[in-house]
């Protein structure tokens, strides 16, 4: 299992849209994801889990991946929390 | 052949096929069991969700190619909900404990939307409604009941509802639907907008044809008469087919009109001006013969979000406009929110009586932040183009010099960091409380054009809620209260060498029109499709 913490940066936190696309990668992979903030932990294929995770912006989450294509599906979550989710600005 | 007459909201003729649209909850009784064994539900769960993804996944995809590309996302987020594995889990539970597939999925999705509707933030309130929505397709699949959905219809529909909402019409498509008639709603209601929107005939407040007609009856929808018929003979389609090719024929008179001058044949040059709601407006406007716009309503901006819009956001959606009318003047019409809006996020205090409450100017005076903010994204934008800056609900002249004051101090701001505005920026109002058009004469000296809002001024002025059907006969706006009201305000401005312009429904009307231009009203704006019809009419007077 790999595990790595992020900050949330992008203006609407873990919302909106941005929960959404955060969904949709995390269903691309066989990998066991899971989110956790402030000690809760959810299944991060979850829209209601994620969405239910209140993640402002600021926010401190921790992603844990373990699977076949966990350094994959870490690789593209890290690369979507740093680029804000794609939201402009 | 059965006639009905409801109220015609918006012109133009329909002969089509009755599509009925009633989007009815699905009753379940929450206690059912079975004894199907599991397995089976559960594979007949995979199928429904499979069915009901496919589904959504098309519309995603057809929304995506139009202009609808905004709408399309949501459509795309809602196919999460249909795998989301926690709601999975709980489904599961709930069929091995013996309840039935229906009861189970209505069960768990029901709480999920209960705990988003329980926050606190107008983003979950929206997804409470996806996740209804979703829980509805998956139940009319187990079912085997229609998905009433709007955005794929037979060829020549025309749209029968109790009443239609914003998200009913949201994906709505546009190449297959003739014309609304809804049993409820009013001359000011979403479907009438739409209607208008789409250039489309509407017939409103029908009060029960839902109940009288049958999917595919055929129906002919006349939008300026308010008539409807329920499968006509063959003599009145003939009727209607010649007054639609007329109507066609006029239309493209209008085409030849639409980008001339108005002018009377007095002499007397009225600008015609569009009423928008947002830069989407603008395009349209402009095709349709737009010398400029009288009414830049800016709500969207605020709405359906969970913070204030930045000062940036804004500023480029006027930027926008400004940049589009190319010099033609744009009348921006500051923050008109209050009361009977929700915008969770301004924490507005509930009142007993909204319409007569903290709204718009009221608000922006009490909450100068809000109101800097927008000042200050007016005028950065207003080195862009020909912009002036209207408050709404003026009532005393004190709320005038209050604004003018914050406008003051931001352009000093401005100044101070050498950003570049129109410092003679014109600043306006919008005459819509009896008392602004009773004082006009001592209001004159404080702005450079009045704006007369006839659908508020005739609600204030007659003391009747103009969206409760029950006092439609108290929606009088060419009633000779109205027009004193009106004539006052004219007269005032001109007196002290400024100008009036009308910009509410009144504007657009082609019986208001002649009496508002005799009134010597100097500019009218409207819904952007009412342009080349008012114009022509101006032309003859």
């Amino acid at each position: 299992m790999i595990q790595q913490e992020f900050t949330i940066q992008n203006k609407v936190g873990l919302h909106a849209r941005p929960a959404a696309v955060f969904v949709q990668t995390t269903v691309k992979f066989k990998s066991n994801i899971i989110v956790e903030k402030d000690g809760k932990e959810i299944n991060a294929k979850s829209i209601i889990g994620v969405l239910s995770l209140g993640a402002e912006k600021g926010s401190k989450i921790i992603i844990k991946i373990e699977g076949e294509d966990e350094q994959e599906a870490m690789k593209a979550l890290k690369e979507l929390v740093h680029n804000n989710f794609g939201e402009d600005q | 052949m059965e006639k009905l007459k409801g109220v015609g909201v918006s012109k133009g003729i329909a002969i089509g096929e009755v599509f009925l649209y009633l989007p009815e909850e699905i009753k379940v009784d929450i206690n059912e069991r079975d004894n199907i064994p599991v397995s089976d539900k559960k594979k007949k769960l995979e199928i429904t969700k499979d069915k009901s993804r496919k589904e959504l996944q098309s519309i995603y995809e057809k929304m995506k190619s139009g202009k609808t590309e905004k709408e399309a996302g949501i459509f795309e987020a809602q196919a999460l909900f249909v795998d989301d594995p926690i709601l999975d889990e709980r489904i599961m539970e709930l069929i091995k404990q013996g309840f039935t597939l229906i009861v189970a999925v209505k069960k768990v999705f029901g709480e999920a939307a209960e705990e988003m509707e329980q926050m606190e933030n107008e983003y979950f309130k929206q997804r409470a409604k996806d996740i209804r929505d979703v829980s509805n397709r998956l139940l009319r699949h187990i079912l085997n009941k229609p998905i009433p959905d709007l955005s794929s219809l037979p060829s020549s529909s025309i749209i029968v509802a109790k009443d239609l909402t914003p998200s009913d019409t949201a994906s709505i498509d546009r190449d297959n639907v003739l014309g609304f008639v809804t049993d409820m709603g009013g001359i000011t209601s979403h479907t009438a907008i739409l209607a208008e929107a789409l250039g489309i005939p509407a017939i409103v407040g029908l009060k029960d044809i839902t109940e009288r007609v049958k999917q595919g009856d055929s129906l002919i929808v006349d939008g300026e008469t308010g008539k409807v018929f329920i499968n006509p003979n063959e003599n009145t389609i003939d009727l209607f087919k010649h007054k639609k090719k007329a109507l066609e024929a006029e239309k493209r008179e209008l085409e030849k009109v639409k980008f001339n001058e108005a002018i009377t044949k007095g002499g007397k040059r009225i600008e015609v001006a569009a009423n928008i709601g947002s830069p989407k407006d603008a395009d349209v406007s402009l095709r349709s013969g737009a010398e400029g716009v009288g009414l830049f309503r800016t709500e969207f901006l605020f709405l359906n979000r969970n913070t204030p819009p930045t000062e940036d956001e804004q500023f480029k959606a006027y930027k926008e406009v400004l940049e589009k009318f190319n010099g033609k003047p744009v009348i921006i019409r500051t923050l008109d929110i209050g009361g009977d809006k929700q915008i969770p996020y301004l924490n507005l205090e509930h009142e007993i009586n909204p319409f007569l409450g903290v709204r718009a100017i009221r608000l922006c005076l009490t909450r100068k932040d809000l109101f800097k903010t927008q000042l200050r994204a007016i005028l950065r934008a207003s080195n862009y183009g020909k912009t002036r800056i209207m408050y709404p609900m003026i009532a005393v002249k004190e709320e005038i010099v209050e604004a003018n004051n914050v406008l003051k101090e931001v352009k000093n701001e401005l100044e101070k960091e050498k950003l570049p505005f129109d410092s003679n920026i014109e600043v306006g109002i919008m005459v819509e409380i009896p008392s602004a058009a009773l004082n006009a004469e001592a209001l004159a000296d404080y702005v450079d054009f009045f704006s007369i809002g006839t659908n508020d001024l005739t609600q204030y002025t007659f003391a009747a809620d103009r969206t409760n059907d029950n006092l439609s006969y108290l929606y009088q706006p060419l009633n000779p209260a109205l027009l004193k009201l009106i004539k006052m305000t004219v007269d005032a401005s001109h007196e002290k060498g400024k100008w009036t312009g009308v910009c509410g429904e009144l504007a657009g009307d082609p019986e208001a029109i002649p009496i508002l231009v005799n009134l010597g009203v100097d500019e009218l704006s409207m819904s952007p499709q009412k342009i080349p019809y008012a114009k022509k009419i101006i032309m003859e007077i």
